[in-house]
């Protein structure tokens, strides 16, 4: 009679207080629902939008043009000898996939808030979900990229194989910020109305528009600290073979974009128990 | 010592009150204010409400629990901290066996996905195996009955299409321990029967089942054991039929300190009688009675003798006009109300008498007798689920057929 029971799962329930580890192996038992989710998401948003999968190449593209026209032709940006169409498109890539991840993630829980009030499951698989949905589009102005490679004469070099790299930087780094986004917002309900200033803030601040070797050295590096400085002179310089490497400064960028997921995941983990009370 | 699959211990929650409401989020400009003005954040750590205190009960492996109590009482916050999706102030819970948790039907369905889609979704969402979906598939939509529109986006789906399907993928989750919240109260008679009757199978199964319902009949032809909520905090714990009872106790006591009597009128006695004392039986008259005591002349009244279903819906609203002459005077009222055999499906109602008075100087008045409960009894076949009213029907069926071997076949199922 005993020994049936010591077959069956048992969890205990005890408040929560504090910092809280994550539960991996419990992430992983549930990886079907995200994988559900976010093909949910990517369904949902090709059935619903008119444009479909055009969006996901309209919005850089054209981006690229304007950039193209008033950086490029008239102000005159300097972009490391490569045509600065493609050189502006090849940033574009990542940061569209970056800031859509964050408008995505942070209202992730909010939207979902139907589940969340109803059903238990790591409230982290919601805003990894709405990361990863992205990257379907990411794909899809990636070809474009490739085409416009093609058609400006551009081969990549052997350091391309770097390239799998820099699209897990790009991952961790949406995801990091992500996370603190998405907590935020389900305790603060007005974050979201500065997740559009703070993309857009970041996005000057980042080396989409120019290029990061404007600066000298010692700053370069410290510039690194902007995780996203790495993930697009990373992009130019695998794909575009810009001929100076981006040097110490891919490190920093990594160095914090994992504290950043860190510490996300972490801050995340301590106001989920909190989640369907405050939604 | 026997083996428990659910066991809470001093299980309590708090939640931060916020200007009247319940816990809220709040704004990043607000949290910033408030570094500034620190009295301010003083002032919201005041309103603190206990929605569940010391809670402790045990459930057999097995055992079908059922958890009643008013509407606030905290019988749905018991579900989602169970469930997990709440976290706990206080206290402890184990739970020996995997939990599915059902607390509404059709949770994240979505519009735009095809039936089958959505299966696969909410199938993923309630914990289920993409293959243990996949095996069942057949069966659930055969259950559900949409077998024609599993590929049509559901927001072409009509209401109860859209919500036998939603049951459908619930009802075939398979845990050890199962957590119920209120489902019988959506959808159609024909809806519910279906989901009272799933839920009975299961509860046959030998599964845990924690169910909370304001469904008197259901709870008590389904539960074994029950527990009472109120304001928090557990009143009762046993036999479901003690629960009941002690629920309608419940409910009628607090009526009473809201009635709104004054000095010189009062209702006492209110009774029902059938033929047995504690309750009447579905097809059998009966009488509802009280003692009116009036102080004062009371011209231009009126009195009703009201009966309530569990829901708090008036099914009965008696009233009587011809009395007025004598209620002219003060005095002591014997008053009796005789009822036909009302047929109602058994369950828990209530009763209560009020009196209208427009003649008084001050304007009108109304004054409330004490609601008593009003215990229905009798046989329920699964078929008399369906309605309100379960009269004993006499059929009888006459006709000429055109045809010999029709009228065979059409008699062989009735």
């Amino acid at each position: 009679m005993l020994t049936s029971s010591s077959q069956k799962s048992h969890i205990r329930i005890k408040p929560e207080r504090g910092w809280v580890s994550v539960n991996l192996r419990e992430l992983w038992q549930y990886r079907e629902l995200l994988y559900f989710l976010v093909w949910r998401d990517i369904k949902v948003r090709y059935k619903q939008t008119l444009l479909g999968a055009a969006w996901a190449i309209i919005q850089p593209f054209f981006t690229m043009v304007v950039f193209s026209l008033f950086f490029g032709r008239l102000a005159g940006v300097p972009s490391d000898g490569i045509p600065y169409p493609v050189f502006s498109y090849a940033a574009l890539v990542p940061w569209t996939f970056f800031s859509n991840a964050l408008s995505q993630s942070s209202n992730s829980l909010v939207s979902n808030a139907n589940l969340i009030t109803k059903v238990y499951f790591p409230r982290l698989i919601v805003p990894v979900a709405a990361v990863l949905s992205g990257v379907v589009d990411f794909g899809l102005a990636f070809v474009v990229l490739l085409g416009m490679m093609l058609v400006y004469g551009i081969v990549p070099t052997s350091v391309i194989i770097w390239l799998p790299f820099f699209l897990l930087l790009a991952l961790i780094t949406a995801l990091g910020v992500g996370l603190w986004l998405t907590a935020l917002n389900v305790q603060y309900r007005d974050v979201r109305y500065v997740v559009p200033f703070i993309t857009q803030f970041w996005m000057f601040a980042s080396p989409v528009a120019y290029s990061s070797s404007l600066l000298e050295e010692p700053w370069r590096t410290l510039y690194g600290l902007n995780p996203m400085v790495g993930v697009l002179d990373g992009f130019r310089w695998t794909l575009l073979g810009v001929s100076n490497s981006p040097g110490p400064m891919v490190y920093v960028s990594a160095f914090a974009s994992i504290m950043i997921l860190i510490s996300g995941v972490y801050y995340f983990r301590r106001l989920e128990g909190k989640f369907a009370d405050l939604v | 010592m026997g083996e428990v699959a659910v066991h809470v211990e001093k299980l309590s929650k708090q939640y931060h009150l916020r200007s009247g409401g319940r816990e809220r989020y709040s704004t990043l400009r607000d949290s910033i204010m408030n570094v500034f003005k620190l009295q301010r954040n003083h002032d919201r750590r005041e309103g603190v409400f206990w929605a569940l205190k010391d809670i402790s009960f045990d459930v057999k492996p097995g055992e079908v629990m059922g958890i009643i109590g008013r509407n606030g009482a905290g019988k749905s916050t018991l579900l989602k901290i169970i469930s997990r999706i709440s976290s706990p102030t206080r206290g402890v819970i184990d739970l020996h066996g995997r939990v599915g948790s059902l607390l509404e039907v059709g949770t994240g369905f979505h519009p735009e996905l095809s039936g089958r889609e959505n299966v696969y979704l909410n199938g993923a969402i309630l914990g289920m195996q993409r293959s243990e979906i996949d095996r069942k598939f057949d069966e659930i939509i055969s259950f559900a009955g949409t077998e024609k529109f599993i590929d049509t986006p559901v927001k072409h789906y009509s209401t109860g299409m859209y919500l036998r399907l939603a049951f459908s993928v619930a009802a075939h989750i398979e845990t050890e321990i199962l957590l119920v919240d209120e489902i019988l109260a959506v959808g159609d008679a024909d809806f519910q029967k279906k989901c009272l009757n799933k839920m009975s199978d299961v509860a046959q199964e030998g599964r845990t089942v924690l169910f909370v319902s304001h469904n008197m009949a259901a709870i008590r032809s389904l539960c074994t054991s029950g527990i009472v909520l109120d304001r928090g905090e557990m009143r009762f714990y046993g036999e479901i039929r003690d629960a009941v009872q002690f629920y309608g106790n419940l409910v009628t006591a607090r009526d009473q300190q809201e009635t709104l009597n004054v000095a010189d009128v009062g209702f006492t006695n209110v009774r029902v009688a059938g033929e047995n004392t504690d309750g009447i039986t579905t097809g059998a008259p009966f009488k509802a009675s009280c003692t009116l005591h009036l102080q004062v002349a009371l011209p231009g009244f009126q009195l009703f003798c009201i009966l309530q279903n569990e829901f708090g819906e008036v099914l009965v609203h008696g009233h009587n006009t011809g009395l007025e002459a004598h209620a002219a005077v003060p005095g002591i009222y014997q008053i009796d109300v005789s009822f036909p055999a009302l047929w109602f499906r058994p369950g828990l109602y209530s009763l209560h008498f009020k009196l209208m008075a427009s003649g008084l100087a001050s304007g009108k008045a109304r004054f409330v007798s004490n609601t008593i409960p009003v215990d229905v009894t009798g046989t329920v076949t699964g078929e008399a689920l369906h309605g309100t009213l379960t009269p004993d029907l006499h059929w009888h069926m006459v006709g000429t057929s055109l045809e010999v071997h029709v009228q065979e076949s059409k008699m062989a199922r009735p």
